[in-house]
């Protein structure tokens, strides 16, 4: 399984605003074990209920996020997650279901940078997107923060399967 | 501004960034040691100054941190004359004298209190 948990990248306004799209499948192996039937089709047992969980969707902002704050410097940094400053989501998402991804940054510096993030759900046949939730969140420029210390040269956290995704989204991805 | 107004915007980002009560945020409630503000916190709060008093604010400019990595300022852990000086020019917001005798570096988390915040934000919208 690949770490990646937006697919495709559907509005990028540079150094503002990125929209990313994640599509719920149950090919996922996760969702048959979140969570799975439990004691039998009697009294007692439940039914599997596969929902997508909270901490991958907090992962997919992340990375919409990410992207975006990556971008603003053309992915020279290595911009990693800090903090979670809030996370609120109000419903499931299960398989059908999409999930969009907006991620607007509020602060951005040498040091790092700190967005605000709306999760919205499309159900099938539904009316469209609804908002979920929000997700706001910070970013530290790794090689700025960190002491001194020295890390690989190379942006090892916008790795082979970031540029496929900005490639296949239609962003350039030549870094 | 004043500095009872200063104070209620800086104990409001306070809360906001650290999820504490207002009521913990008093002028003498250390950052670190009493808010339990970690590192990337001080990144937070700088951000959400800079957003609710429209200054902008350096890396290094609020909090120490080239002081503290260069050997001519910090040796066996504490602060030298050199980086005393050094901290006091830089760090005008800051009450070395509370510092203590022995000048260690962690000192410095101790130092470090609302009441050092409120001065900064004071200082900052006088020098604009």
């Amino acid at each position: 399984m690949r770490w990646m948990w937006i697919d495709r990248v559907v509005e990028l306004v540079p150094r503002e605003r990125l929209v990313a799209i994640k599509n719920v499948s149950l090919a996922e192996e996760h969702l048959h074990d979140h969570f799975p039937a439990t004691g039998g089709a009697g009294i007692g047992g439940r039914a599997a209920m596969p929902i997508m969980p909270a901490s991958l969707i907090l992962e997919g902002m992340a990375q919409t996020a990410g992207i975006l704050v990556g971008h603003a410097d053309g992915f020279k940094e290595k911009v990693i997650l800090a903090k979670v400053s809030r996370a609120e989501l109000t419903r499931e998402a299960g398989p059908g279901d999409q999930l969009w991804y907006t991620a607007t940054i509020r602060t951005l510096s040498g040091a790092g940078a700190s967005t605000e993030g709306v999760v919205e759900l499309v159900e099938p046949g539904g009316s469209g997107r609804s908002e979920i939730g929000r997700i706001d969140l910070m970013f530290s420029h790794l090689d700025q923060n960190m002491a001194g210390q020295s890390f690989p040269e190379h942006n090892f956290v916008f790795s082979e399967g970031f540029r496929t995704l900005l490639r296949t989204s239609g962003v350039a991805a030549d870094f | 501004m004043g500095r009872d107004e200063i104070f209620d915007t800086v104990r409001e980002v306070l809360v906001d960034a650290l999820a504490v009560d207002e009521d913990e945020v008093t002028a003498d409630a250390k950052i670190m040691g009493d808010l339990g503000a970690e590192s990337i916190d001080i990144l937070d709060i700088q951000f959400k100054l800079e957003q609710a008093f429209g200054f902008k604010i350096a890396q290094g400019e609020m909090f120490p941190e080239g002081v503290m990595q260069d050997p001519e300022y910090v040796q066996d852990g504490k602060i030298t004359d050199k980086g005393l000086d050094e901290l006091k020019a830089k760090m005008p917001h800051f009450d070395f004298s509370k510092l203590g005798g022995d000048r260690s570096v962690t000192g410095i988390g101790g130092i470090f209190t609302v009441d050092t915040l409120v001065s900064f934000c004071q200082q900052k919208l006088q020098a604009a």
